[in-house]
């Protein structure tokens, strides 16, 4: 994994860690893009919460995730222009390997080469604050 | 005992003016509307025991109760989920005067939507979310920093699969809004009384969220305030305007639905609680989607009165575009929905100006009014209600 940052600050807002999400932020600082398990039962879930909806557990693991899914929706925000994005981002929708959904923007593809369910896979991108938020890019290519 | 549940009646529908611009605060938006809603019924305002709005109304109950002169409030409460609430509030109202816990339970929403803030706007520099803020309000928070800022973007990426698998397009979408439109050019209580649109107007307005919604696809901010006012049928009966009988009413929240950022359930090409809303809606009241001549289905966004056409069981999934484009929806047609130009034509009063324009067309006073009216449905996607003639 790799951060497709450059020499400019970044203006991308900084993730907003709540009590229960901070374990993802924390990591996706690090380049780690992880998710909730079950502890007892071994479901994941997503967004995170303090108690398994399976097992009602409150053991939670937090483990890596592949990093993989595909592009279950997209779309391009073009009014009003979505604050620090200097060009519109492409905002999707990604069905991870894991079987839970995450929303992520797609980087490094044409806006006309986007095709439903491609294989995509993540990467990180710097927000103001020194953090680092998981997006994605098409699978197999280099950033 | 058993019990029928079937006791309560709308019987009075107020609201200010609908405007860019009230010029006045939202607690006056709220005091006209809802002594406007007394005044219809012919009930003192001071005689309102019951109150419920959204939690999201800046108002606060004891300040709109001094405003009336409440006597003794006996029940207050509110209803999240922003515009989700709109038929829940009737819902809730429904059922305490069915407990018999008040009389006369008042519903409104009033606000500066457009003058004083602006929710089509992005949500990072307004005011900025905390960490609390973002607790309270679906998961917002994992979606604002890619760029997702606005109602416009979480409803429009939630749609996106949709077109996906139905081959609907935006020009599918854009039906809807010239439909509402043409309603809505005949209401002078509208935004846009007398401004129709065409498709191809439609079709040239810019994008908001390519490749989902143009700006006519998106409903209005507004100024502006609306309020209802239930009591029982037998009471109604006996009050200025013919009883609105609430033939049934419920709410549907399945798992992991969540209100607009809805990305987490399982086929992103239904609205699951618009499908929970109408099965329990129609086992309540025995009531089936033949039955019902009219429709007020919340219309923020035009992908979503296609879903919701389609959850209600109006035509199969899928086929909402088709439904739409056949002429279904307009006034001859098979389920003439929106008829005061909904959310989109006549104003965004967070969809309780629909639940009003529901019952017009129970009372036979829509400015667009359907033949023959015996049940109304109005929803706002997570909860419903069936409206009926006495």
């Amino acid at each position: 994994m790799t951060t497709t940052s450059n020499a400019v600050a970044p203006t991308r807002i900084p993730p907003i860690a709540t009590t229960d999400s901070k374990f993802f932020w924390d990591a996706a600082d690090r380049e780690e893009f992880v998710g909730q398990q079950c502890g007892d039962c071994a479901q994941f879930s997503f967004p995170p919460r303090p108690m398994c909806p399976h097992c009602h557990s409150l053991n939670r693991k937090e483990v890596q995730l592949s990093g993989r899914g595909t592009l279950h929706a997209w779309v391009i925000p073009r009014h009003p222009a979505p604050y620090g994005f200097a060009e519109a981002p492409i905002v999707a929708v990604i069905a991870l390997e894991e079987g839970i959904r995450f929303v992520s923007n797609v980087v490094g593809v044409a806006i006309a080469d986007l095709k439903p369910d491609m294989p995509v896979e993540v990467c990180f991108e710097a927000t103001m604050k020194d953090h680092k938020v998981p997006v994605f890019r098409p699978a197999g290519a280099r950033a | 005992m058993s019990r029928s549940f079937k006791e309560a009646a709308i019987a009075g529908i107020g609201a200010t003016e609908f405007s860019k611009a009230s010029g006045r605060s939202e607690l006056q938006l709220a005091a006209e509307c809802a002594k406007a809603a007394c005044d219809d019924a012919g009930v003192n305002p001071q005689d309102i025991d019951g109150m419920i709005t959204f939690t999201i109304d800046n108002n606060d109950e004891v300040n709109l109760a001094r405003c009336l002169g409440v006597k003794d409030l006996a029940f207050t409460t509110r209803i999240p989920g922003g515009g989700a609430a709109a038929a829940a509030t009737i819902y809730q109202a429904m059922a305490l005067v069915n407990a018999g816990l008040c009389k006369n339970v008042l519903i409104w929403r009033a606000m500066n939507e457009r003058s004083q803030y602006r929710f089509g706007q992005n949500q990072s520099t307004s005011g900025g979310y905390t960490a609390a803020a973002a607790n309270g309000t679906g998961s917002l928070l994992w979606c604002v920093p890619y760029g997702a800022m606005t109602p416009a973007s979480w409803a429009g990426l939630s749609a996106h699969r949709y077109m996906q698998k139905y081959g609907a397009s935006n020009a599918d979408f854009g039906r809807v809004t010239v439909q509402q439109r043409a309603y809505a050019a005949k209401n002078p209580k509208a935004w846009f009384f007398e401004k129709p649109i065409t498709l191809e107007e439609h079709q040239a307005s810019k994008w908001i969220m390519e490749p989902v919604l143009r700006l006519l696809d998106c409903c209005q901010e507004s100024d502006g305030g609306v309020a209802i006012l239930v009591t029982s049928l037998a009471r109604a009966r006996d009050l200025k305007q013919p009883p609105v009988h609430i033939l049934g009413a419920t709410q549907s929240i399945p798992y992991n639905v969540e209100v607009i950022t809805n990305y987490y359930h399982d086929d992103l090409t239904i609205m699951p609680e618009a499908h929970g809303t109408a099965k329990r809606l129609y086992a309540q009241t025995g009531i089936k989607p033949s039955e019902i001549q009219a429709a007020m289905i919340y219309d923020a966004f035009t992908p979503q009165v296609l879903m919701q056409l389609e959850g209600f069981g109006f035509c199969k999934l899928g086929e909402g575009k088709d439904f739409v484009a056949s002429g279904g929806i307009a006034l001859d047609g098979a389920l003439p929905i929106n008829t005061h130009g909904g959310l989109l034509g006549e104003a965004y009063i967070h969809g309780i100006n629909s639940m009003a324009e529901g019952v017009r067309q129970v009372r036979g006073t829509s400015v667009n009014q359907v033949k023959k009216v015996q049940n109304v449905l109005v929803t706002s996607g997570m909860a419903g209600a069936i409206l009926s003639r006495d």
